[in-house]
């Protein structure tokens, strides 16, 4: 016997495109994670520089990654709401 | 140190214990079938079922480890918040969804859900355990530290009373009361990390921090020869010097007290700054400052020594805005605590001097990582940070005790919005972490034995109550992430291994009988560990378990959910090579030199964590073996 799910989970037809759009939002994410890690590989006195309202770079891009990820997730489910709404219907 | 009990703290860690004890008993009449210990049911609400998720994440490693870190090491203690919530984003974005349609009670079941396969059952079931057991050990050494100032008990109590309440927990209700524990613990956990971070807002910054605060002695020196030390006060004798990595410490009595002291030049002015300092006789007798512990001469520490608001030097700031905050700090100067160790003839000497460190510095990356050549940084300095970044951001989706909070809940979609409650709620914590972090750092709020006690000791600066309801969430913060690792790893002993793996026939009660027998045994072993790996900070261990579950299980999950050609034995092979080489570098790391008594230097691999390497090493594998093993057991694409 194969392991399903404790609950019956029904025919998902948003479930590729939903998937697409997870990829595409996690390799944008990722590639502005990178450049956090490659700045404080390559150039980390850059990490110091005052850039907004007397914050450095470091505080401006840690904060920003911390506040984009809750933002991406609530435009994601956004996004996939709508797919499931649209072809689920059906 | 020695920390002065307090009944509000008993009474109110006693009642925050008898809640959580109490939903067990309460859930533990409705636990009965193998479904409801394991998963809830898959009946939680998306809502609790996030903040539970915040719960179970935001462990002793994020509210103790983080916390401590950032208070004696600045913005590299900070980047462990960025890389723990950027792994939320793999999470959320690649795994949630598919995970909640292919398993049923562990995260080895959604791995096997097309192959059936024997190899991926003992694998999975295998990383499952270690990884939580590698996830254990900072909670249990996180609940020892905690008791110590709370109930003035020794940390080992701490580790025992924890072990136990857990296994009772998990041996009681499973799933469902873990849940409960965590949303508790968790929505507990950001309100009153919210209210602190007020208080250190409210509080502002002053070169005081208190009008208890120890006043530092400064001896003025003459030197000759850079370590010939002399000083013309009559009241002093210099005893010996000592060089340790360029820092001369000087032993000296002054009005007859013997005292560690270190030469410092500061506008050509040469002083000795006193120091703390422990002393470990040949007869193991400990004395803190020269004095049994009990005399409590060892004193809390974390100041300002020059405080910059709007280009002028004053004494106090008064209540600050959040960024305000920030960056009155990076203009101004703060002292820090640096510890080093050395033998003074028989005695093993430790102290903690003060390192007066520019704001600037703090509050970027550095203190901690090398990472400029203008600081030394080497070749291994920069690739420990690719490999914390990559690991902390891989490592998430990969943690089993987080993973099965998928099945907790009834639909695919429930899965997705409790991930992104759980990121808001996180994310919103994780901030607050930076300003705890700083708080404690400046507020005469950091014990130099333990750095893990940072934050509930910042919260003892602001009153007791403070004190005694912070430490109590952070001890039932404890408690839940331990119950939720606990109940994956006897899924992945009674589950995995024994029902599927063993094919042991069992009936549905059995099956929960054999989970809460798993159960008691992991927990027995937990709090031997706890004890063993003391005085270690805890979001450094849970780095190290971030790195042995993205090496071991990502690689699997993501390309089972998108790879066609992944097989059976692609991925069991890839689980094996991802714990077996992230577990060999970490035991050959130079903390784990240290942590042996030997030479961090002399460590066979440079490196203390293991990503950069054992990730690939396990991509690799599963790509070289699913290729050369394909039959007709490739996988379709389960993204679809």
């Amino acid at each position: 016997m194969l392991h399903e799910p404790v609950v019956e989970i029904g025919t998902d037809k948003a479930a590729a495109r939903k998937a697409k759009l997870g990829v595409k939002m996690f390799i944008a994410y990722t590639v502005i994670y990178a450049g956090f890690v490659f700045i404080g590989l390559f150039q980390p006195e850059s990490m110091g520089l005052k850039i907004l309202g007397g914050q450095n770079l470091a505080i401006i891009y840690g904060f920003g990654l911390i506040l984009l990820a809750i933002i991406m997730g609530f435009i994601y489910n956004y996004a996939c709401t709508r797919l499931e709404n649209k072809l689920n219907k059906n | 140190m020695i920390y002065e009990v307090s009944n509000w703290a008993i009474a109110i860690f006693l009642f925050i214990v008898g809640l959580v004890l109490g939903l067990s008993f309460y859930f533990a009449r409705k636990t009965k079938s193998a479904s409801g210990y394991y998963a809830a049911g898959g009946s939680i609400h998306w809502a609790v079922n996030g903040i539970a998720f915040a719960g179970d994440y935001l462990s002793a490693a994020s509210f103790l480890g983080i916390c401590g870190m950032i208070a004696y090491s600045g913005y590299d203690g900070f980047l462990y918040s960025i890389g723990y919530l950027a792994g939320w984003v793999v999470a959320l974005f690649l795994v949630a969804e598919p995970l909640k349609k292919l398993g049923k009670y562990t995260f080895a079941d959604a791995l096997d859900s097309r192959f059936n396969s024997k190899h991926i059952k003992l694998a999975a079931s295998i990383s499952t355990l270690i990884v939580s057991i590698f996830y254990l050990i900072p909670q249990m050494v996180g609940a020892g530290d905690l008791i110590v100032p709370l109930l003035g008990l020794p940390h080992f109590m701490g580790v025992l009373i924890v072990g136990s309440i857990v296994i009772f927990i998990v041996a009681t209700a499973g799933m469902t009361s873990t849940t409960y524990v965590q949303f508790i613990k968790g929505a507990l956990l950001v309100v009153f990390s919210t209210i602190l971070t007020i208080y250190i807002l409210n509080n502002g910054l002053k070169l005081s921090p208190s009008e208890n605060y120890h006043k530092f002695a400064q001896i003025e020196a003459i030197v000759a020869n850079d370590t010939d030390v002399s000083v013309n006060d009559s009241t002093c004798s210099i005893m010996r010097t000592k060089v340790v990595d360029k820092n001369v410490f000087v032993k000296l009595t002054q009005n007859g007290v013997v005292g560690w002291f270190k030469l410092t030049t500061k506008d050509d002015k040469t002083v000795l700054d006193e120091m703390l300092y422990m002393t470990v006789s040949s007869n193991g007798e400990k004395l803190y400052n020269g004095a049994p512990k009990s005399e409590k001469k060892f004193f809390q520490v974390g100041h300002l020594s020059k405080i910059i608001v709007d280009g002028k030097e004053v004494d106090k700031s008064g209540p600050v805005g959040p960024f305000e905050f920030l960056k009155t700090i990076e203009n101004s100067e703060v002292v820090r605590f640096s510890k080093k160790a050395f033998s003074d003839g028989d005695d093993k000497v430790t102290v903690w001097y003060q390192n007066v460190t520019k704001g600037e510095n703090v509050m970027k990356p550095g203190l901690l990582y090398k990472l400029s050549k203008s600081a030394g940084a080497s070749f291994w300095d920069r690739l420990n940070f690719l490999s914390l970044m990559l690991a902390l951001f891989l490592g998430t989706s990969a943690l089993p005790h987080i993973l099965i909070r998928y099945y907790t809940v009834p639909s695919q979609r429930a899965a997705r919005k409790s991930t992104i409650v759980a990121i808001a709620a996180i994310g919103f914590f994780y901030i607050l972490t930076l300003y705890m972090g700083l708080g404690s750092m400046i507020s005469g709020a950091l014990d130099v034995e333990s750095s893990n006690m940072s934050a509930p000791l910042l919260a003892k600066t602001f009153g007791i109550g403070l004190f005694s309801i912070i430490s109590a969430i952070a001890f039932a913060t404890v408690l839940g992430t331990v119950s939720g690792l606990i109940v994956a790893s006897s899924g992945a002993i009674a589950h995995d291994f024994i029902d599927k793996y063993l094919q042991v026939e069992m009936t549905d009660k059995a099956k929960v009988t054999a989970g809460k027998l798993a159960a008691i045994g992991v927990g027995i072993f937990s709090i031997i560990l706890g004890i063993l790996f003391k005085g270690m900070n805890v979001s450094f261990l849970v780095g190290l378990a971030f790195a042995v579950a993205a090496s071991a299980n990502l690689p699997a999950i993501l390309f089972l959910l998108f790879w066609k050609k992944t097989t059976a034995k692609g991925i069991a092979w890839s689980i094996i090579v991802g714990v077996v080489s992230s577990i060999g570098i970490i035991l050959f790391s130079p903390t784990m030199f240290e942590k042996y008594g030997l030479v961090p230097a002399n460590a066979l691999i440079p490196l203390d964590n293991p990503g950069v390497i054992s990730i690939p090493l396990a991509v690799i594998t599963l790509v070289v073996v699913s290729l050369m093993t394909q039959k007709k057991n490739s996988t379709k694409d389960l993204s679809k």
